[in-house]
């Protein structure tokens, strides 16, 4: 064979074996963790995990598992609100103006900033004027996360929907709201739903916003937004840091990190189930 | 004539006015939608505001939190090589040079990875694999930072330092940080990079499969130069994930607040030095802190906007 094309046949060969590699490389991690998760997590798993409050040593996760659930699911439905609604202004309103484009551009760059920052940002405007870590801290702050995420979805979202659709409306004499509100939205809604639970996979996995706005505690805590907030993430936190010494804590610690992993992910998919139904 | 009812033709006129015009009902049905409608886009528009009313206010708030730390510790903040609270010295040089280093040595895992992943699942994964695949790496992205912590902290270090001890003999360190953050940015750059590469219409690749290039030669001379913007947008972007991070790196950087000017030694980052010490800080202490998360937020400002402004040149561009 000409020296030429054996030698750019090896080449390809390389890169292509290569980014085969690449791949493998990319998805072992997942195993990885996950394994570690089941190894680690399963054996500390019991009905007590989920019914006993946290306590020095031994106990369980229940009210932290409560107090995640509080506090993500009232950050959802208010910025799945919020962001529905800024959302289906840019798209149905601001179009290609100034504003809108200067409004998207800055949600781009919310939709990745650091979560500490939102955290260290709630901290400023909501817990030093109350005076104490509350719920409501943690919830503003998980808020201020998801927002940026449905804004996203519902404009781009809002966007597939074809104009002749809209024109055929407006033609039989409706009003720009029930258009938008009857024909945009039925059009949109799978999609609109998949990044609102994107988002809420997201919000329940944030720890950084959390250390200074809900911060934890041992109590059980049923819906008294006003004090501090027992949550999953910074039971784990606690207990591998501070707690670490306590091997009763890490391996509670691990259990916990095996519930709220099965938890995002199932999230995660569910997401993607509604995604590929919108595809069909 | 239609209208065979009635008996005169001035009668017939005014019917067919009554018929043509509003009536009393209808007219306040107009006026009733007009104004939902006006408020239905006052609304929508007040929440689109609210974007740009939060970007004021973090802003806002970490300058004024800030301003007492600046104001007192002046350049030194800048300079000052340690952070040490119990005698009042607050670098951030550490801390930055902690993030820029574990951000930088993510990047150079991850770009080559991501490109490697992009390549497989747009040009030689067969298409009923290329589905799971490109889930799964998705799913990778959804893991919380904290998990990744954690299995850095128990798993990640102890191998390192069981079978590198030369390199990494704590475990832990700036690398050791790099490596994770490099796993968790792999699947930001791979998705940017697959959905630009998808953008190339398919009429190009088969053109040069036809002189009959290799899929190496169609990757590397027609399909890299074409979405070149959108693929430094997504390393950018990943970048920008990497620089704030914080779970994953507090529990495997050392958490050192010592200037310590090597690659594989402990240190400590930004949002790992603000995750360890604001929820005890008063004082001067805590407004250093928040000066340090202003400081966070500009650079991560700067380049997550680069990354997006390439990114929105692509969009543009793409069919």
């Amino acid at each position: 064979m000409n020296p030429v094309y054996r030698r750019r046949k090896m080449v390809n060969r390389t890169i292509m074996a290569a980014s085969l590699l690449a791949s493998a490389f990319g998805v072992i991690w997942l195993f990885l963790i996950l394994l570690t998760l089941v190894t680690k997590g399963v054996p500390a798993l019991s009905l007590d995990v989920f019914t006993e409050r946290t306590r020095m040593s031994g106990g369980g996760l229940g009210n932290a598992i409560l107090g995640s659930l509080i506090m993500t699911a009232l950050a959802t439905l208010g910025g799945t609100i919020i962001g529905i609604a800024a959302g289906t202004w840019l798209a149905e309103y601001g179009g290609r103006s100034r504003l809108a484009n200067l409004i998207r551009f800055i949600n781009d760059v919310l939709l990745s900033a650091p979560s500490i920052i939102i955290g260290l940002y709630i901290y400023a405007v909501v817990v030093l004027p109350m005076g104490h870590f509350s719920g409501w801290a943690g919830v503003a702050a998980l808020m201020v996360i998801i927002i940026p995420v449905v804004i996203r979805s519902t404009e781009d979202m809002l966007l597939l929907v074809p104009n002749s659709l809209r024109e055929a409306a407006a033609a039989l004499g409706a009003h720009r709201w029930l258009i938008v509100l009857k024909v945009c939205y039925s059009g949109a809604k799978a999609g609109i739903t998949t990044g609102v639970l994107l988002g809420c996979a997201r919000i329940s996995g944030e720890t950084a916003p959390l250390l200074f706005t809900a911060l934890n505690t041992n109590q059980w805590n049923f819906f008294n937004m006003g004090s501090e907030m027992p949550n999953l993430p910074m039971v784990l936190y606690q207990n591998m840091t501070i707690n670490s010494f306590i091997p009763s804590q890490v391996a509670l610690a691990w259990a916990g990190a095996l519930i709220l992993t099965a938890a995002v992910l199932i999230l995660n998919i569910l997401a993607r189930v509604s995604a590929a139904r919108t595809q069909k | 004539m239609t209208t065979g009812s009635s008996a005169t033709p001035q009668a017939a006129e005014g019917d067919r006015m009554q018929k043509l015009s509003a009536s009393a009902h209808e007219r306040a049905a107009l006026r009733r939608n007009g104004i939902v409608d006006r408020v239905f886009e006052l609304t929508t528009r007040g929440s689109a505001l609210m974007v740009l009313l939060l970007l004021g206010t973090i802003t806002g708030s970490l300058v004024l939190a800030g301003w007492p730390a600046l104001s007192e510790l002046g350049l030194s903040f800048f300079t000052e090589d340690r952070w040490a609270a119990n005698v009042n010295r607050f670098g951030a040089l550490p801390a930055i040079y902690g993030t820029l280093v574990t951000s930088l040595i993510a990047i150079a895992i991850a770009i080559p990875v991501s490109l490697g992943i992009a390549i497989f699942l747009t040009e030689i994964c067969p298409p009923k694999m290329r589905r799971t695949i490109g889930t799964m790496i998705e799913l990778l992205a959804g893991v919380p930072s904290i998990i990744y912590g954690m299995w850095g902290m128990e798993v990640l270090a102890p191998f390192l330092q069981s079978h590198f001890p030369s390199v990494f003999p704590a475990g832990t360190g700036l690398t050791t940080a790099g490596l994770i953050l490099a796993i968790m940015i792999i699947p930001f750059i791979t998705a940017v990079t697959r959905d630009v590469m998808n953008t190339v219409p398919p009429i190009m690749r088969e053109s040069a499969y036809g002189l009959g290039c290799t899929t190496w030669e169609v990757v590397r001379h027609v399909i890299f130069p074409s979405v070149k913007a959108g693929m430094l947008g997504g390393v950018i972007l990943g970048l920008g994930r990497a620089l704030g991070e914080t779970m994953a790196v507090t529990f495997v950087i050392g958490n050192n607040l010592f200037l310590n000017p090597t690659v594989t030694g402990q240190g400590t980052s930004i949002a790992a030095l603000i995750a360890n010490q604001f929820s005890e800080a008063d004082g001067l202490q805590r407004s250093a802190l928040l000066l340090l998360g202003l400081v966070l937020f500009l650079i991560t400002f700067a380049v997550l906007a680069l990354a997006r402004f390439m990114l929105r040149r692509m969009d543009r561009r793409a069919p």
